[in-house]
């Protein structure tokens, strides 16, 4: 399918898929296995210039788009999701630099996420705050020097290997949705630290960890943007991630499309490789249906971001809700077809299978994207011109 | 530190076409690569700049679509790149490559070092690094797997031998060739690529390399490919029949008969 990607495109898809190949591939059942974070291949990254692609280049970034992201995720997680959601976070974790940062921030910051010598992460979510991002309890107070935090942050992605955080608290409750904030907090400063690392189904190369914050003294040129903009800010940085998250769907399905095609190419049963069942043939063709289609979907709203428009939260809800039932779908039916060979752990597509759950949950639920799609169609009359 | 590295574009496959006439390979119609063991040559120039600071120069004689090499040699760590490049270069057998090589180092003038890969995985002679070394009439070492340390116009370097390997100092400037063993190649960097996609890579023609027409291409090849082929597999062969006690008899005997016991 014919995308009309640019030549600047082309090429960083290419090196991104080169990168995946030569040093994700012989590693990711070993991460996998072995729950490790792949800094090797966080390095690997950085001297490829990969991190430099979402930052702007006043800051020693590429100044790439939405796009441009989207490929490096595709193609990364194509290979490994684990290693995909790892590099996906630390480009979240900018956005709000990027965004609502001050010029001392920005220059303070960005440098280093981009040449890849430091990470960035992104916390909102509590044990009380899931979906309903407004029960969050982590409290900044104002005191001398700055803002006391007090409180714990929960499945923090990257959590623990980042050093550059965005974290939303509450900093006058009463304001209720006007009552959040956006601090940028460091690994290491006193009254920081990191609770257990979770055990989680798939995308184990990501390290996921609590953030537990006991009173916290943060300067106060770390808030970012301005008080009481947290959950305003947050909605919009995660309007504009979730295209990466459909990308990580995307690229995770089109792996296990691949894998579940050679298999059935080479898997001989009644005399026959299995891809000439008729049933067999079903099960691929629409798989590949679904992953183009989420494919084409994806870029399309990457295409709009990049275009320069200011709303998108629908748009950008479909593409990860699509992408990432398709993603559920197309691995689970890639263990289908490579059967009870599937369901061992010496063939790629149950790691598969098990990255895929999570791209339907994080970053908002489909339920909760499906509601704000709804949203935006109860607000217009559902005319298109 | 300025270091020249020579690459090589070779054919990517290993069905290898030979022109009947000339008895030359076939260049068109297939796909190319860079000759992968100049990527660890480059790799190693790369980090002795990185160490010590200096400059890569990256060389290929070849047609035209050599400078992809050179692109891409851009690409991961090279500072510059010349083309060598002349239809008078065609045919040439390594003697001819060498002088055409040696001809360019001596027009970059300033080099304290030239980095070959070990051999091409189309020729596999190994001869052009050190017929290269004779034409600029500097030292030559063979087989580096390590470079240990460069100071005051001395190098050191291990050469990897058959049971392990032996440490050499030469004075620069020198040739040397390396082995897979000495590095792991890295690989292209956005901003290299942007880099490479925009640069401007000079040919250098038989005349702008001032070569002796009689040194270069065919009628500057010392040697002449008679034929390529595949050599017939011949089983020769006895299998000793009986007790292990009478063939193990029947083997000495043998073995006197052969002299070899």
């Amino acid at each position: 399918m014919e995308y009309f990607l640019s030549e600047q495109q082309k090429t960083i898809k290419s090196l991104a898929r080169r990168i995946a190949e030569e040093k994700i591939l012989p590693v990711r059942a070993e991460l996998d296995e072995r729950e490790e974070f792949p800094w090797d291949i966080m390095k690997d990254f950085a001297d490829s210039d990969m991190f430099r692609i979402f930052i702007p280049e006043q800051y020693e970034g590429l100044g790439g788009g939405c796009l441009d992201l989207c490929l490096v995720v595709e193609e990364i997680s194509r290979v490994c999701s684990g290693v995909a959601v790892s590099y996906a976070a630390s480009a979240l974790g900018s956005f709000t630099i990027v965004a609502y940062g001050t010029e001392e921030q920005k220059r303070k910051y960005l440098p280093d996420i981009a040449s890849g010598k430091r990470l960035a992460a992104f916390a909102l979510t509590e044990p009380t705050a899931g979906s309903d991002a407004s029960a969050i309890k982590t409290t900044a107070e104002k005191a001398a020097g700055g803002y006391v935090l007090n409180g714990t942050k929960q499945f923090i992605t990257s959590g623990g290997e980042a050093e550059i955080y965005t974290v939303i608290v509450l900093t006058d409750k009463a304001r209720g949705a006007r009552g959040a904030s956006a601090f940028l907090v460091e690994k290491d400063t006193p009254g920081f630290s990191f609770g257990k690392k979770e055990k989680k189904m798939g995308i184990r190369a990501s390290s996921t960890r609590e953030l537990i914050f006991r009173n916290c003294l943060v300067p106060e040129e770390n808030m970012l943007g301005r008080e009481g903009m947290g959950f305003i800010m947050t909605m919009k940085i995660l309007d504009q991630s979730r295209p990466g998250i459909g990308a990580q769907a995307v690229g995770l399905a089109q792996g296990a499309l691949e894998a579940a095609v050679d298999y059935a190419r080479q898997r001989v049963q009644f005399g026959h490789p299995i891809i000439a069942l008729p049933v067999v043939q079903n099960v691929l063709a629409d798989m590949a249906i679904q992953v183009e289609a989420a494919r084409a979907l994806t870029y399309a709203v990457a295409k709009t971001i990049d275009s320069g428009a200011k709303q998108f939260t629908e748009e950008s809800a479909m593409a990860k809700v699509f992408a990432s039932d398709v993603a559920m779908k197309v691995t689970t039916d890639a263990v289908q077809i490579l059967g009870g060979a599937g369901y061992m752990r010496d063939y790629p597509v149950e790691k598969m299978m098990r990255d895929a759950k999570i791209t339907q949950i994080y970053e908002g639920t489909n339920q909760v994207l499906r509601g704000a799609i709804a949203s935006e169609l109860r607000k217009r009359k559902a005319r298109r011109e | 530190m300025n270091i020249v590295v020579c690459l090589k574009q070779v054919p990517g496959t290993t069905q290898v076409k030979i022109d009947p006439q000339t008895n030359t390979l076939v260049r068109q119609g297939i796909k190319n690569i860079v000759n992968p063991f100049d990527t660890y040559a480059l790799e190693e120039g790369a980090r002795i700049k990185e160490r010590y600071g200096g400059k890569v120069t990256a060389i290929s004689m070849g047609p035209p679509q050599a400078e992809e090499v050179l692109r891409e040699a851009l690409s991961t760590g090279a500072d510059q790149a010349i083309l060598l490049s002349d239809s008078a270069f065609a045919g040439s057998d390594t003697l001819a490559t060498s002088y055409t090589l040696a001809r360019a180092i001596n027009k970059i003038r300033e080099y304290d070092l030239v980095i070959c890969g070990r051999q091409t995985i189309d020729g596999d002679t190994a001869q052009v690094g050190p017929e290269l070394a004779e034409m600029l009439e500097i030292p030559f070492v063979a087989y580096v797997s390590q470079i240990a340390e460069i100071d005051n116009g001395y190098m050191r370097v291990q050469r990897m031998v058959e049971d392990g390997h032996e440490v050499i100092e030469t004075p620069l400037p020198a040739v040397i060739t390396v082995v897979k063993e000495i590095n792991v190649p890295r690989l292209p960097s956005l901003r290299g690529l942007a880099k490479a996609k925009s640069a401007v890579i000079p040919t250098w023609t038989a005349k702008e390399l001032g070569v002796d027409k009689n040194m270069v291409g065919l009628s500057g090849s010392a040697t002449r490919v008679i034929k390529i082929f595949f050599p017939q597999r011949v089983y020769r062969g006895e299998i000793l029949q009986g007790s292990l006690e009478n063939q193990a008899e029947s083997l000495i005997n043998k073995l006197r008969e052969a002299k070899l016991i």
